[in-house]
């Protein structure tokens, strides 16, 4: 396709994304103001994260893009398609070859490395919003440095459910900093979040925000001394792999009410099967 | 204990074309620890004006008012309130008291707020009420809907709660029955038997004669009109 | 659990020092005077009252001593700290633990989405205190004191009467122990019955915990029965203060007497 420029964005758009980009990764959680373009899909889709990949990429990359861990659904598929097209990159699904990955609520399974960039698509970037509507209020918070109210949430939370019953977008704090949204990925994923190799890179389209984690930042869970962050999964192993420790997606199989649990990370479960691992109801590929 | 010297008082009332009465001027008083004086003169002569300046409610344009070593004619507001908390005493003939409160607390009040537990200071309350012959029955209401000598009587309680070493009273015993009059003129015996020292406006000639040591016509403290 | 509030409230009173010194502070809003060269000492456990007409400049005066408008000139010294030179992060700290503003609407400062208990709790998480269990205790105890039974610790403000709401927001301003309160018409928009209720409540609490506070109303009875000393207020000016039943019962400035002779007797 020689009818759009690289990857779609102009090159003074990709130049002012990359500015947003650094600026977050030099001050880590600090959600960086950015001129946000109307992408060619609807907001909601990724049009945040979309922006991000294409400010990252250079012709040698390789991508990979999942949607709740799979490679395989309409919204990873549509964006994979969008890069193939406009920036003409490799793709790939197994984790390990790629080089930028773009995610929709998930971490994948095998551990990212150094040199990777992981773009996170983000709804809505500010975690005091819903107890705290005007922008201006949760501006002054962070730069005063003001959390409590992100507690009063837990407190919430634990008054009445009898626990921390947030189980996704479960807000971090990042360097002893600010406090950042992870966008919604499960709360089981967030200890990935801390001291990963990889550069963690989130953009909220229709926010106009970007922020990021570098490699190897400290990124803390919040919670209470006698309530303390758990991160959970189903308890069940993969029906498919016999996976223990990867996060599971339950699939109803009948009206019956049989269901099974299933890898939600589609390359992590492929990849062991290949190895010759099985679960319940799967058989060696 | 209280000394008034050269005391004067002028209204001015903006409001009625800037006014100024004098209604009083060279006033002089002198009250000793267990000491009760009198003052007398008709009504309108300045009774209750003088004894509202040695209050501190009404302010004087002139002289001093000395009550142990605080002059309220010229002391700052916070001087005057720790004045009233620790020193002097006033029971006013007027209730006035924040609605709902019980009447035992209205009168464990003073006491509560020279900082003593709450119990000992509701205990002193309680013997007070009783020997006023307020029924206990009422004491866990409000005194706001009782009766005027009723009323009157919690305003004592309320007023002989902390010993004060200098007291005003203004009608103690009007609208009381014998047998609380007869309280309350014990409750001033006693007071000054402690060495209070008492400065009162009793309209009934009978309490008067056998409570106060001195009277003091305040008609001589009358300004002469000059016109 | 460690809260830096104690720091604060455990630190020496000394009666004999203003809590807060005011000297000549002055707001304009463009050619208007929102309240011009007022000067006062705020000394521990004293209760001023200030009352004048609407747009008198009381409710200006208020927030420009919390902090929540900026004056113009002026000093104002707390606890021998400048206010005004401090950084807004030291005076946000300040405003989340020493002092305390209560609202005229509950609205205005609480949470209605979150419940009481979450309310209360909110300033104690706000400096630091991170142990779920001590968090409600003190919630509970301090729901208690302001008379909300404690089975309503979960329920939202959004269910309360306004009077309970009133009470709740008293609970959450103090339960980090603040030594300076500022109110705002504090039992306006109140029943009568309910309105006494609340004053016994707060002359308890200032008789208690020794609280000092500043309340804004043009209600004199309730001043005469809350405040110790008064300050009258008329186009941005402070016409008289002095002791409360003396500014009442002999008030010196025309103002003021206007506004005593105008009180409907009941």
């Amino acid at each position: 396709m020689t009818d759009y420029n690289f990857a779609y964005l102009d090159e003074q758009t990709k130049r002012m994304i990359r500015r947003a980009i650094l600026k977050g990764i030099a001050v880590p959680g600090y959600q960086v103001p950015f001129a946000s373009r109307e992408m060619p899909m609807p907001y909601g889709w990724g049009t945040g994260g979309v922006q991000v990949t294409a400010a990252c990429l250079v012709p040698e990359d390789k991508l990979k893009v999942i949607d709740q861990g799979a490679d395989d659904t309409t919204n990873a598929v549509s964006i994979r398609r969008f890069f193939q097209r406009t920036a003409n990159v490799a793709v790939t699904e197994a984790t390990e070859e790629a080089t930028v990955i773009q995610t929709r609520h998930r971490i994948p399974e095998t551990p990212l490395t150094e040199g990777q960039i992981l773009v996170y698509q983000v709804p809505i970037p500010e975690p005091l919003r819903f107890l705290e509507p005007r922008e201006t209020e949760t501006r002054k918070m962070h730069e005063l440095e003001e959390y409590g109210l992100m507690h009063v949430k837990l407190y919430e939370d634990i008054a009445r459910h009898g626990q921390i019953a947030t189980s996704y977008a479960y807000p971090v704090k990042v360097e002893g900093r600010y406090v950042m949204d992870p966008s919604p990925i499960p709360k089981f994923d967030n200890p990935k979040l801390g001291q990963n190799p990889a550069i963690q890179l989130f953009g909220a389209g229709r926010e106009q925000r970007i922020y990021a984690l570098p490699p190897y930042t400290e990124v803390v869970s919040l919670d209470f001394d006698d309530h303390p962050f758990q991160p959970s999964k189903a308890a069940h192993d993969c029906d498919l792999c016999g996976a223990k420790d990867s996060y599971l997606d339950e699939v109803i199989t009948d009206d019956a009410g049989g269901r099974m649990f299933v890898c939600s990370d589609t390359d992590f479960c492929a990849g062991r099967r290949a190895k010759g691992h099985t679960g319940r109801l799967g058989e060696a590929a | 204990m209280i000394r008034v010297e050269n005391l004067s008082k002028s209204f001015t009332l903006h409001n009625q074309g800037s006014a100024v009465i004098p209604v009083m001027a060279g006033a002089h008083l002198s009250i000793q620890p267990g000491e009760c004086v009198g003052l007398t003169g008709q009504s309108g002569s300045g009774k209750s004006t003088l004894m509202r300046m040695v209050w501190g409610n009404y302010l004087a344009a002139g002289g001093s008012i000395m009550v142990g070593q605080t002059d309220v004619a010229t002391a700052e507001p916070r001087q005057i309130i720790a004045l009233r908390r620790h020193t002097l005493g006033y029971v006013s003939q007027f209730l006035r008291v924040v609605p709902r409160v019980p009447t035992l607390d209205v009168v464990a009040e003073p006491l509560l707020a020279l900082g003593s537990p709450l119990a000992d200071a509701r205990a002193k309350a309680a013997d007070l009420l009783q020997r006023l012959n307020i029924p206990e029955r009422l004491w866990p209401l409000s005194p706001t809907t009782f009766s005027g000598g009723e009323q009157q009587r919690v305003n004592i309680a309320r007023g002989f709660a902390h010993a004060y070493p200098a007291l005003l009273l203004d009608e103690p015993t009007a609208s009381l029955d014998a047998a609380n009059r007869e309280v309350v003129l014990t409750l001033i015996e006693e007071a000054k038997a402690r060495g209070a020292a008492i400065l009162g406006i009793f309209h009934d000639e009978g309490a008067r004669a056998r409570v106060c040591d001195r009277l003091v016509d305040v008609t001589g403290f009358t300004p002469k009109v000059a016109a | 659990m460690t809260l830096h509030s104690t720091e604060f409230s455990q630190k020496i009173r000394d009666p004999d020092q203003p809590l807060l010194k005011v000297e000549g502070l002055t707001k304009r809003y463009g050619p208007r005077i929102g309240c011009l060269d007022v000067s006062f000492d705020l000394y521990p456990g004293e209760v001023l009252g200030i009352v004048g007409e609407s747009g008198s400049g009381k409710s200006t005066l208020l927030s420009c001593l919390a902090g929540h408008q900026r004056a113009d000139l002026g000093r104002i010294a707390y606890d021998g700290r400048d206010v005004l030179g401090m950084s807004e992060t030291e005076r946000r700290r300040l405003g989340r633990t020493d002092w305390a503003f209560v609202h005229q609407n509950p609205r205005d400062g609480l949470r209605m989405g979150v419940s009481a208990g979450g309310n209360v709790g909110e300033r104690l998480m706000a400096v630091g205190a991170r142990h779920y269990g001590d968090i409600r205790d003190k919630a509970q105890d301090w729901l208690g004191r302001v008379e909300i039974a404690s089975d309503r610790i979960d329920d939202r403000p959004s269910a309360f009467s306004g009077g309970m709401q009133q009470r709740l927001q008293i609970a959450r301003n103090l339960v980090t122990g603040p030594r300076l309160v500022f109110m705002d018409e504090p039992t306006g928009g109140l029943d009568v019955s309910v309105q006494a209720r609340l004053l016994d409540l707060l002359r308890g609490l200032v008789r208690d915990l020794g609280l000092s506070v500043i309340i804004v109303t043009h209600d004199l009875a309730v001043v005469r029965l809350l405040a110790h000393r008064l300050m009258v207020m008329k186009s941005g000016r402070v016409v008289e203060q002095g002791l409360t039943d003396q500014v009442l019962d002999d008030p010196q400035h025309a103002y003021t007497q206007l506004l005593v002779s105008s009180v409907l007797q009941v």
